[in-house]
């Protein structure tokens, strides 16, 4: 064991897998030679030559573009996007290619590729660096979608990623890169994708979160306590596929549920977590489902932006009003 | 002169030295002297600017800051000849031609400090806002050409992009219509080197950007942008070519960004100290300064007091600015729609009972 935050935790899956297996890359803008500009892929070139970890031109389109080709010829690309915001050049690849390539062939030709990506707000950053638009990607059929929420599990995850005979878009919590530091392991294991994980168990109310909300959901669950309300939080880790049956399974015992997310809330993964509870433990429900995600809008420039983020309060804030109900 | 220095040719179109002397006097520029010290006085003042807003992030008065440190020559010489009608597209590296088309610095500062108020450039006419996106603001640079050939104007849109962004879609597919269309659009390459960390050599298999304009069907010029009269030409006779109907035209401003890419980016990781000095002989305000004061336009004691007075100038607007700041939940909703939807209206309520809640618990 060692402790690690997620930069490292990443950094070690990465390096782990492409000391054991040749065919994969590791490339994007500022990827090899500065190590990313998170430093999430530093050393890794030095380590394991300027052909497998490299820098590319700036163009996000060929980047995926090029990952897809690569998979397809059996390689396995992981290729980074700096911030989530700058995927959109590349949505064309993503929707038309990644996504796609395995059921237009029938199978024959398949796109194994890893797109790495941080999201999310936070870190008082320009126009286009803060925002969650994990919703595109798991309304997109084809892609997976995986979202860690400590080291742990971004290490285990990427992993899993890396593996799967499916393209994995893999979006990294840029706000806690640094904040949470934990034990990890250092040789290589696996999380399954698909599968959340209850963080703490309860009996008043689920709350699902993942990502950097998991934290924001934990610090609530603490409050609420005091308020002698018993939280269940679940961490989704997955946003596509989603594991229905532990949702569920928690609502049905709770009888109430909220989702904390922090894009935006029409048509997000809350709207989906709500559709389903209905759909499987309506019976059980108590109150309505709660959704505490960030506003219909931009996220706000730094100045506004304590506006939009998810907090604590007001997390419990909801969680009492559904209480309450 | 397009002919002259066609992009085959691979030379680097320049005007003066490092030490300011003319070394090129066919092509030295028709331009009066008080018009040539109100550019050098503009181009001191955005240095000034620019450099203290580094030293304001670093005392966490201002968020991150892109500056454009060493690249001001190529922005200045548009700047001082830009009719007003004509239309900027920034990238984001372009600070004295913001001020020129009447931006004020606090707009500047707004925007960086985390505010859209500073985005929309309260009083500048026809110029787009930074383009956080790299590239994507070209196409746009497309339509509004088409929009003054359509409407017979004898205007001109200046498109700024970095090199990085040359590799873009967006860049070649723009140059593309700006051909097809002939529409009266100067593309600015800011050739300073570097895209963060990735140098030029990664970023494009060709010796020059210029070289890429043949390719798309219009002419194109490599210029030193660090020598403020050559740009000054370059951007003289691509303004003529595409005001007369002739259509789009590319230039490289072959420059260096002193500075680092952002605040939060350290340039040791990619780059020598040595690479740095050398560039340092070839700093445009230096160049200038050297071309004025041996001409006796300028001399070193109007140097200083200019310098000190910019300096204080840019002090007093950033406090203003500081004391200025403010930001209302309003704000992340009103300008999103024509009219605010229901839905988005129930938000903010809704965050407004959170807000009234958090108080009475405390
Ligand atoms: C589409 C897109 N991808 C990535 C980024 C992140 N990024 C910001 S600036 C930059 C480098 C830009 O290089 P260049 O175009 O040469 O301009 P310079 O910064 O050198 O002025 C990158 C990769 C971005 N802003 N937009």
């Amino acid at each position: 064991m060692k402790i690690m935050n997620m930069v490292k935790a990443i950094n070690d899956a990465l390096d782990l897998k492409l000391k054991e297996d040749k065919s994969i890359v590791v490339y994007g803008e500022d990827v090899g030679v500065e190590g990313g500009v998170f430093r999430v892929t530093e050393g890794l070139q030095q380590k394991h030559g300027a052909d497998r970890v490299f820098d590319s031109p700036l163009a996000e389109s060929t980047i995926i573009g090029s990952a897809i080709g690569m998979a397809v010829a059996g390689m396995r690309p992981v290729v980074e996007i700096q911030f989530s915001g700058f995927a959109y050049p590349a949505f064309d690849q993503m929707v038309s290619h990644l996504a796609r390539m395995r059921n237009r062939t029938r199978g024959k030709y398949t796109t194994p590729a890893v797109v790495r990506m941080p999201y999310g707000g936070g870190i008082n950053a320009l126009e286009m660096h803060s925002e969650s638009m994990e919703a595109f990607y798991g309304h997109t059929p084809g892609l997976k979608v995986v979202i860690p929420s400590t080291p742990y599990d971004a290490k285990g995850l990427l992993v899993s990623a890396i593996e799967s005979e499916d393209p994995v878009i893999f979006m990294e919590p840029k706000r806690i890169y640094r904040a949470i530091k934990q034990e990890v392991p250092e040789e290589l294991y696996s999380i399954p994708i698909g599968k959340a994980k209850v963080v703490s168990p309860g009996t008043d109310i689920t709350v699902v979160a993942y990502g950097a909300m998991v934290r924001e959901a934990q610090k609530a669950a603490a409050l609420a306590e005091k308020e002698g309300i018993s939280v269940e939080l679940i961490d989704l880790r997955t946003i596509y596929p989603l594991d229905r049956e532990t949702i569920v399974e928690s609502v049905k015992k709770t009888g109430r549920v909220a989702v904390v997310a922090e894009g935006p809330t029409t048509f997000g993964v809350g709207a989906e977590i709500t559709a389903l509870v209905n759909e499987g433990a309506f019976l059980s429900m108590e109150a309505p489902p709660k959704r505490i995600t960030g506003f219909d809008t931009l996220v706000p420039y730094p100045q506004g932006e304590h506006f939009y983020m998810q907090s604590p309060e007001k997390i419990l804030f909801e969680i009492i009003d559904t209480m309450n109900y | 002169m397009f002919d002259v220095y066609h992009p085959t040719k691979k030379e680097l179109f320049q005007i003066m030295d490092n030490e300011g002397k003319v070394i090129n006097k066919e092509w030295f520029p028709k331009i009066d002297d008080s018009t040539l010290l109100k550019a050098y006085k503009e181009l001191v003042f955005a240095r000034a600017a620019d450099l203290m807003i580094v030293s304001y992030q670093r005392q966490g008065r201002i968020y991150t800051y892109p500056p454009g440190y060493g690249q001001e020559a190529v922005s200045e010489a548009v700047a001082v000849q830009m009719k007003k009608e004509d239309w900027v597209v920034p990238a984001f590296r372009e600070l004295p031609l913001y001020l020129a088309k009447g931006a004020s610095l606090k707009d500047v500062f707004k925007f960086y400090m985390g505010d859209e108020k500073g985005a929309g450039w309260s009083n500048a006419k026809n110029m787009l806002p930074i383009s956080v996106p790299i590239a994507t603001q070209l196409p746009h640079a497309v339509g509004l050409g088409y929009s003054l050939k359509y409407n017979k104007k004898d205007n001109v849109v200046y498109a700024f992009v970095g090199d990085g962004g040359t590799s873009t879609g967006d860049f070649h597919e723009a140059m593309n219509f700006a051909a097809v269309w002939k529409v009266p659009v100067v593309f600015i390459v800011q050739n300073n080197q570097f895209a963060i960390s990735v140098p030029f050599e990664t970023q494009t298999g060709t010796d020059t950007i210029a070289i890429k304009s043949v390719a798309y069907g219009m002419p194109g010029l490599r210029v030193d942008g660090n020598d403020f009269f050559a740009m000054y030409k370059a951007i003289e006779q691509a303004s003529e070519h595409a005001r007369s109907g002739k259509g789009a035209v590319l230039i490289e401003a072959v420059t260096y960004r002193r500075g680092a890419h952002t605040t939060s980016d350290d340039p040791y990781k990619y780059r020598t100290k040595e690479e740095e000095e050398l560039w340092e002989k070839k700093d445009p305000v230096k160049r200038l300064k050297a071309y004025l004061i041996t001409n006796k336009l300028w001399t070193e004691e109007e140097d200083d007091r200019h310098i000190k007075a910019c300096k204080k100038e840019v002090d007093k607007l950033f406090i203003e600015t500081e004391q200025e700041l403010s930001y209302e939940l309003d704000e992340v909703f009103d300008h999103l729609y024509s009219e605010l939807p229901d839905d988005l209206e129930k938000q903010k309520a809704r965050y407004k009972a959170f807000l009234e809640w958090k108080a009475k618990r405390k």
